[in-house]
Protein backbone atom coordinates (compact mmCIF):
# COMPACT_ATOMS: atom_id res chain seq x y z
CA UNK A 1 0.00 0.00 0.00
CA UNK A 2 1.18 3.60 -0.96
CA UNK A 3 2.44 6.12 1.45
CA UNK A 4 -0.21 8.86 2.27
CA UNK A 5 2.55 10.99 0.88
CA UNK A 6 2.86 8.61 -2.14
CA UNK A 7 -0.69 8.96 -3.20
CA UNK A 8 -0.60 13.05 -2.58
CA UNK A 9 2.63 13.09 -4.84
CA UNK A 10 0.76 10.79 -7.50
CA UNK A 11 -2.08 13.37 -7.89
CA UNK A 12 -0.48 16.38 -7.36
CA UNK A 13 2.00 15.30 -10.52
CA UNK A 14 -0.67 14.40 -12.64
CA UNK A 15 -2.71 17.15 -11.97
CA UNK A 16 -0.38 19.67 -12.64
CA UNK A 17 1.84 18.42 -14.98
CA UNK A 18 5.00 18.06 -12.81
CA UNK A 19 7.44 15.82 -12.18
CA UNK A 20 6.92 13.63 -9.04
CA UNK A 21 10.49 14.70 -7.73
CA UNK A 22 8.85 18.50 -7.58
CA UNK A 23 6.50 17.40 -5.30
CA UNK A 24 8.40 17.93 -1.99
CA UNK A 25 6.92 19.15 1.43
CA UNK A 26 8.01 22.27 1.29
CA UNK A 27 6.44 22.93 -2.34
CA UNK A 28 3.86 26.02 -2.33
CA UNK A 29 1.11 24.90 -4.97
CA UNK A 30 0.99 27.97 -6.64
CA UNK A 31 4.62 29.75 -7.22
CA UNK A 32 6.46 26.46 -7.08
CA UNK A 33 4.24 24.21 -8.74
CA UNK A 34 2.57 26.46 -11.32
CA UNK A 35 -1.04 26.11 -9.88
CA UNK A 36 -3.37 28.72 -10.59
CA UNK A 37 -6.82 29.10 -7.55
CA UNK A 38 -8.82 26.79 -10.13
CA UNK A 39 -6.00 23.98 -9.73
CA UNK A 40 -5.89 24.10 -5.98
CA UNK A 41 -9.29 23.39 -6.13
CA UNK A 42 -9.53 20.46 -8.18
CA UNK A 43 -7.15 19.23 -6.51
CA UNK A 44 -8.59 19.36 -3.49
CA UNK A 45 -11.60 18.10 -4.92
CA UNK A 46 -9.70 15.44 -6.19
CA UNK A 47 -7.87 14.91 -2.59
CA UNK A 48 -11.17 14.51 -0.76
CA UNK A 49 -12.61 11.51 -3.50
CA UNK A 50 -8.93 9.88 -3.24
CA UNK A 51 -9.16 9.73 0.58
CA UNK A 52 -12.57 9.60 0.79
CA UNK A 53 -13.15 12.87 2.84
CA UNK A 54 -14.51 16.22 2.97
CA UNK A 55 -12.36 19.65 3.05
CA UNK A 56 -13.83 22.18 4.06
CA UNK A 57 -13.71 25.72 2.40
CA UNK A 58 -11.70 27.44 5.03
CA UNK A 59 -9.24 24.53 5.45
CA UNK A 60 -8.62 24.26 1.51
CA UNK A 61 -8.34 28.32 1.81
CA UNK A 62 -4.94 27.42 4.32
CA UNK A 63 -3.67 25.18 1.60
CA UNK A 64 -0.07 26.61 0.65
CA UNK A 65 2.46 23.92 0.36
CA UNK A 66 2.30 19.71 -0.55
CA UNK A 67 3.52 19.67 3.42
CA UNK A 68 0.13 21.30 4.34
CA UNK A 69 -1.70 19.03 2.38
CA UNK A 70 -0.41 15.87 3.76
CA UNK A 71 -0.46 16.72 7.28
CA UNK A 72 -4.32 17.76 6.91
CA UNK A 73 -4.54 14.29 5.66
CA UNK A 74 -2.67 12.87 7.74
CA UNK A 75 -4.50 14.08 10.62
CA UNK A 76 -8.18 13.94 9.05
CA UNK A 77 -7.60 9.70 8.13
CA UNK B 1 -26.31 17.81 -27.86
CA UNK B 2 -27.36 14.34 -28.93
CA UNK B 3 -27.18 12.13 -26.08
CA UNK B 4 -26.03 15.25 -23.07
CA UNK B 5 -27.67 15.63 -20.11
CA UNK B 6 -29.17 19.14 -19.23
CA UNK B 7 -30.96 20.51 -15.83
CA UNK B 8 -33.69 23.03 -16.66
CA UNK B 9 -34.73 24.73 -13.55
CA UNK B 10 -37.84 25.91 -13.43
CA UNK B 11 -38.97 23.63 -16.13
CA UNK B 12 -42.59 22.78 -15.15
CA UNK B 13 -44.12 26.04 -17.10
CA UNK B 14 -43.85 28.41 -19.13
CA UNK B 15 -40.40 29.16 -20.87
CA UNK B 16 -38.87 26.76 -19.11
CA UNK B 17 -41.18 23.71 -20.24
CA UNK B 18 -40.18 25.20 -24.19
CA UNK B 19 -36.47 24.92 -23.05
CA UNK B 20 -36.83 20.96 -21.87
CA UNK B 21 -38.88 20.32 -24.56
CA UNK B 22 -36.41 21.96 -27.22
CA UNK B 23 -33.86 20.23 -25.70
CA UNK B 24 -34.98 16.40 -25.88
CA UNK B 25 -36.18 17.35 -29.30
CA UNK B 26 -32.75 17.79 -30.15
CA UNK B 27 -31.50 14.35 -28.15
CA UNK B 28 -30.79 15.84 -24.80
CA UNK B 29 -31.78 14.00 -22.30
CA UNK B 30 -33.67 16.34 -19.27
CA UNK B 31 -34.26 16.63 -15.57
CA UNK B 32 -37.31 19.01 -15.40
CA UNK B 33 -36.92 20.96 -12.29
CA UNK B 34 -39.73 22.34 -10.31
CA UNK B 35 -40.79 23.93 -6.94
CA UNK B 36 -44.19 22.96 -6.10
CA UNK B 37 -45.98 21.47 -9.60
CA UNK B 38 -45.41 18.01 -9.54
CA UNK B 39 -48.11 17.49 -11.79
CA UNK B 40 -47.41 19.55 -14.11
CA UNK B 41 -43.33 18.94 -14.28
CA UNK B 42 -44.50 15.15 -14.60
CA UNK B 43 -46.69 16.25 -17.75
CA UNK B 44 -43.13 17.99 -19.14
CA UNK B 45 -40.91 15.12 -18.87
CA UNK B 46 -43.15 12.68 -20.56
CA UNK B 47 -43.65 15.05 -23.39
CA UNK B 48 -39.75 14.71 -23.42
CA UNK B 49 -39.94 11.02 -23.45
CA UNK B 50 -41.59 11.26 -26.38
CA UNK B 51 -38.87 12.29 -28.31
CA UNK B 52 -36.90 9.17 -27.23
CA UNK B 53 -35.11 10.44 -24.83
CA UNK B 54 -34.32 10.15 -20.76
CA UNK B 55 -36.34 12.79 -18.36
CA UNK B 56 -36.76 12.72 -14.70
CA UNK B 57 -38.78 15.33 -12.41
CA UNK B 58 -36.62 16.79 -9.23
CA UNK B 59 -38.45 18.80 -7.10
CA UNK B 60 -35.88 21.74 -5.40
CA UNK B 61 -36.47 25.34 -3.60
CA UNK B 62 -33.17 27.35 -6.14
CA UNK B 63 -33.07 29.56 -3.53
CA UNK B 64 -32.05 27.04 -0.91
CA UNK B 65 -28.42 25.84 -1.15
CA UNK B 66 -28.73 22.59 0.51
CA UNK B 67 -32.18 22.09 -1.75
CA UNK B 68 -30.01 22.33 -4.65
CA UNK B 69 -27.06 20.12 -3.88
CA UNK B 70 -29.19 17.64 -2.98
CA UNK B 71 -30.70 17.97 -6.56
CA UNK B 72 -27.54 17.97 -8.15
CA UNK B 73 -26.51 14.86 -6.25
CA UNK B 74 -30.21 13.07 -7.12
CA UNK B 75 -29.27 14.52 -10.97
CA UNK B 76 -25.61 13.10 -11.35
CA UNK B 77 -26.90 9.69 -9.73
CA UNK B 78 -29.75 9.28 -12.27
CA UNK B 79 -28.03 10.69 -15.44
CA UNK B 80 -24.17 10.30 -14.66
CA UNK B 81 -23.17 13.65 -16.22
CA UNK B 82 -24.49 16.90 -16.52
CA UNK B 83 -23.59 18.81 -19.39
CA UNK B 84 -25.88 21.52 -19.56
CA UNK B 85 -27.56 23.66 -17.29
CA UNK B 86 -30.43 26.25 -18.12
CA UNK B 87 -30.67 28.44 -14.94
CA UNK B 88 -34.78 29.79 -15.81
CA UNK B 89 -36.20 29.50 -12.17
CA UNK B 90 -38.10 32.76 -11.73
CA UNK B 91 -40.62 35.16 -10.19
CA UNK B 92 -41.60 38.50 -9.81
CA UNK B 93 -43.33 40.58 -6.43
CA UNK B 94 -44.16 43.59 -8.56
CA UNK B 95 -44.98 46.70 -7.07
CA UNK B 96 -43.43 50.34 -6.62
CA UNK B 97 -40.53 51.02 -4.94
CA UNK B 98 -42.10 53.19 -2.14
CA UNK B 99 -44.46 49.89 -1.52
CA UNK B 100 -41.82 47.32 -1.66
CA UNK B 101 -41.37 44.99 1.32
CA UNK B 102 -37.89 43.73 2.23
CA UNK B 103 -39.35 40.21 2.05
CA UNK B 104 -40.41 41.37 -1.58
CA UNK B 105 -36.90 42.38 -2.14
CA UNK B 106 -35.33 39.08 -0.67
CA UNK B 107 -37.93 36.57 -2.15
CA UNK B 108 -36.89 38.04 -5.30
CA UNK B 109 -33.22 38.22 -5.61
CA UNK B 110 -33.07 34.85 -3.25
CA UNK B 111 -34.87 33.22 -6.03
CA UNK B 112 -33.77 34.33 -9.23
CA UNK B 113 -30.05 35.93 -8.50
CA UNK B 114 -28.67 33.58 -5.23
CA UNK B 115 -30.88 30.85 -7.19
CA UNK B 116 -28.09 30.99 -10.21
CA UNK B 117 -25.88 31.43 -7.79
CA UNK B 118 -26.34 27.94 -6.43
CA UNK B 119 -26.93 25.78 -9.16
CA UNK B 120 -23.86 27.41 -10.56
CA UNK B 121 -22.22 26.26 -8.02
CA UNK B 122 -23.20 22.84 -7.65
CA UNK B 123 -22.94 21.92 -11.23
CA UNK B 124 -19.24 23.08 -11.13
CA UNK B 125 -17.69 20.43 -9.82
CA UNK B 126 -18.88 17.78 -11.79
CA UNK B 127 -18.48 20.02 -14.44
CA UNK B 128 -14.59 20.95 -14.06
CA UNK B 129 -14.26 17.20 -13.82
CA UNK B 130 -15.90 16.84 -17.20
CA UNK B 131 -13.83 19.02 -18.67
CA UNK B 132 -16.98 20.26 -20.38
CA UNK B 133 -20.01 22.10 -19.21
CA UNK B 134 -22.90 24.57 -20.99
CA UNK B 135 -24.31 27.35 -18.17
CA UNK B 136 -27.43 29.50 -19.81
CA UNK B 137 -29.29 32.31 -17.70
CA UNK B 138 -31.97 33.47 -17.95
CA UNK B 139 -32.15 37.25 -17.50
CA UNK B 140 -34.69 39.63 -18.52
CA UNK B 141 -34.53 42.77 -21.61
CA UNK B 142 -35.82 45.14 -17.85
CA UNK B 143 -32.68 43.94 -16.83
CA UNK B 144 -30.75 45.92 -18.70
CA UNK B 145 -33.99 48.76 -19.39
CA UNK B 146 -34.61 48.56 -16.45
CA UNK B 147 -38.51 49.15 -15.24
CA UNK B 148 -40.92 51.01 -13.21
CA UNK B 149 -42.23 48.71 -10.36
CA UNK B 150 -39.64 45.94 -10.66
CA UNK B 151 -37.06 47.14 -8.68
CA UNK B 152 -36.52 43.63 -7.36
CA UNK B 153 -36.37 41.64 -10.43
CA UNK B 154 -34.73 44.38 -12.25
CA UNK B 155 -32.16 44.35 -9.70
CA UNK B 156 -31.73 40.20 -10.17
CA UNK B 157 -31.83 39.97 -13.64
CA UNK B 158 -28.84 42.59 -14.20
CA UNK B 159 -27.29 40.92 -11.53
CA UNK B 160 -27.66 37.53 -13.65
CA UNK B 161 -26.05 39.47 -16.29
CA UNK B 162 -22.59 40.28 -14.15
CA UNK B 163 -22.85 37.12 -12.64
CA UNK B 164 -23.02 35.01 -15.74
CA UNK B 165 -19.65 36.96 -17.00
CA UNK B 166 -17.76 36.42 -13.81
CA UNK B 167 -18.48 32.74 -14.16
CA UNK B 168 -17.61 33.02 -17.91
CA UNK B 169 -14.26 34.84 -17.53
CA UNK B 170 -13.65 31.93 -13.99
CA UNK B 171 -14.61 29.08 -15.81
CA UNK B 172 -13.32 29.26 -19.44
CA UNK B 173 -9.99 27.16 -19.37
CA UNK B 174 -11.75 24.44 -18.21
CA UNK B 175 -14.10 24.60 -21.28
CA UNK B 176 -16.97 25.60 -19.11
CA UNK B 177 -19.01 27.95 -21.23
CA UNK B 178 -21.49 30.49 -19.17
CA UNK B 179 -24.33 32.89 -21.14
CA UNK B 180 -27.45 34.81 -20.70
CA UNK B 181 -30.62 34.83 -22.66
CA UNK B 182 -32.50 38.05 -22.08
CA UNK B 183 -36.35 37.59 -22.86
CA UNK B 184 -38.14 40.29 -23.73
CA UNK B 185 -41.89 40.21 -23.36
CA UNK B 186 -43.13 36.28 -23.88
CA UNK B 187 -46.57 35.16 -23.65
CA UNK B 188 -46.37 32.90 -20.42
CA UNK B 189 -48.36 32.66 -17.08
CA UNK B 190 -46.07 35.99 -15.99
CA UNK B 191 -47.39 37.94 -18.83
CA UNK B 192 -50.76 36.65 -18.45
CA UNK B 193 -51.25 38.67 -15.21
CA UNK B 194 -50.56 42.17 -16.76
CA UNK B 195 -53.43 44.12 -17.38
CA UNK B 196 -54.71 44.91 -20.92
CA UNK B 197 -53.81 48.31 -20.90
CA UNK B 198 -50.73 47.57 -20.21
CA UNK B 199 -49.97 45.09 -22.18
CA UNK B 200 -50.87 47.86 -25.07
CA UNK B 201 -48.37 50.09 -23.66
CA UNK B 202 -45.85 47.14 -24.19
CA UNK B 203 -46.43 46.36 -27.47
CA UNK B 204 -45.85 49.55 -28.95
CA UNK B 205 -42.41 49.71 -27.75
CA UNK B 206 -41.80 46.34 -29.79
CA UNK B 207 -40.49 47.12 -33.12
CA UNK B 208 -41.40 43.30 -34.37
CA UNK B 209 -44.75 44.35 -33.25
CA UNK B 210 -46.06 41.15 -30.99
CA UNK B 211 -45.21 39.25 -27.86
CA UNK B 212 -42.26 36.52 -28.09
CA UNK B 213 -43.30 32.52 -27.74
CA UNK B 214 -41.47 30.41 -25.11
CA UNK B 215 -39.63 28.23 -28.15
CA UNK B 216 -38.39 31.61 -29.23
CA UNK B 217 -36.05 31.76 -26.01
CA UNK B 218 -36.21 28.12 -26.07
CA UNK B 219 -34.43 27.79 -29.54
CA UNK B 220 -31.92 30.73 -28.60
CA UNK B 221 -30.98 28.59 -25.72
CA UNK B 222 -30.65 25.52 -27.70
CA UNK B 223 -28.14 27.31 -29.96
CA UNK B 224 -26.10 28.43 -26.91
CA UNK B 225 -26.02 25.02 -25.70
CA UNK B 226 -24.89 23.38 -28.88
CA UNK B 227 -21.59 23.86 -30.12
CA UNK B 228 -22.52 25.45 -32.58
CA UNK B 229 -21.94 28.53 -29.99
CA UNK B 230 -18.44 27.21 -29.20
CA UNK B 231 -16.79 30.38 -29.43
CA UNK B 232 -19.01 32.18 -27.50
CA UNK B 233 -19.11 32.55 -23.37
CA UNK B 234 -20.28 35.52 -21.21
CA UNK B 235 -22.82 37.04 -23.88
CA UNK B 236 -26.14 38.02 -23.57
CA UNK B 237 -28.57 37.33 -26.03
CA UNK B 238 -31.43 39.11 -26.62
CA UNK B 239 -35.00 37.59 -27.35
CA UNK B 240 -37.61 40.50 -27.27
CA UNK B 241 -38.19 41.61 -31.02
CA UNK B 242 -35.90 44.60 -30.99
CA UNK B 243 -36.41 46.01 -27.80
CA UNK B 244 -33.00 46.26 -26.80
CA UNK B 245 -30.19 47.00 -29.34
CA UNK B 246 -27.02 47.09 -27.51
N1 LIG C 1 -42.44 35.62 -19.37
C1 LIG C 1 -41.69 36.63 -19.73
O1 LIG C 1 -42.16 37.52 -20.44
C2 LIG C 1 -40.27 36.73 -19.30
C3 LIG C 1 -39.51 37.80 -19.78
C4 LIG C 1 -38.18 37.89 -19.42
C5 LIG C 1 -37.63 36.94 -18.58
N2 LIG C 1 -38.37 35.92 -18.12
C6 LIG C 1 -37.73 34.96 -17.24
O2 LIG C 1 -37.86 33.66 -17.78
C7 LIG C 1 -37.92 32.71 -16.74
C8 LIG C 1 -39.15 31.85 -16.87
O3 LIG C 1 -40.28 32.69 -16.85
P1 LIG C 1 -41.76 32.17 -17.13
O4 LIG C 1 -42.51 33.32 -17.64
O5 LIG C 1 -41.71 30.93 -17.92
O6 LIG C 1 -42.24 31.88 -15.63
P2 LIG C 1 -43.48 31.00 -15.08
O7 LIG C 1 -44.37 30.61 -16.19
O8 LIG C 1 -44.02 31.79 -13.94
O9 LIG C 1 -42.72 29.71 -14.53
C9 LIG C 1 -41.80 29.82 -13.49
C10 LIG C 1 -41.09 28.51 -13.31
O10 LIG C 1 -40.11 28.64 -12.27
C11 LIG C 1 -40.33 27.68 -11.27
N3 LIG C 1 -39.95 28.22 -9.97
C12 LIG C 1 -40.39 29.36 -9.35
N4 LIG C 1 -39.77 29.53 -8.18
C13 LIG C 1 -38.91 28.49 -8.04
C14 LIG C 1 -37.98 28.10 -7.04
N5 LIG C 1 -37.80 28.83 -5.92
N6 LIG C 1 -37.28 26.96 -7.21
C15 LIG C 1 -37.44 26.21 -8.34
N7 LIG C 1 -38.30 26.53 -9.32
C16 LIG C 1 -39.02 27.66 -9.16
C17 LIG C 1 -41.79 27.33 -11.37
O11 LIG C 1 -42.02 26.04 -10.80
P3 LIG C 1 -43.52 25.59 -10.32
O12 LIG C 1 -44.27 25.31 -11.60
O13 LIG C 1 -43.28 24.36 -9.51
O14 LIG C 1 -44.09 26.73 -9.56
C18 LIG C 1 -42.00 27.39 -12.88
O15 LIG C 1 -41.55 26.21 -13.49
C19 LIG C 1 -37.86 33.49 -15.45
O16 LIG C 1 -36.52 33.55 -14.97
C20 LIG C 1 -38.33 34.86 -15.87
O17 LIG C 1 -37.84 35.87 -15.01
C21 LIG C 1 -39.69 35.81 -18.45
Amino acid sequence: MATIQDRISKIVSERLGVDESEVKREATFKDDLGADSLDVVELVMELEDEFDLEISDEDAEKIGTVGDVVDYIERHQ
Amino acid sequence: MKGQHALVTGGSRGIGKAICLELASQGVHVAVNYSGNKEKAEQVADECRTYGVEAMTIQANVADSASVQSMVKTVMGEFGAIEILVNNAGITRDTLIMRMKEEDFDAVIDTNLKGVFNCAKAVTRPMMKQRYGRIINISSVVGVLGNAGQANYVASKAGVIGLTKSLARELANRNIRANAVAPGFIQTEMTDKLPEDTKGELLKQIPLGELGKPEDVAKVVAFLASDAASYMTGQTLHVDGGMVMP
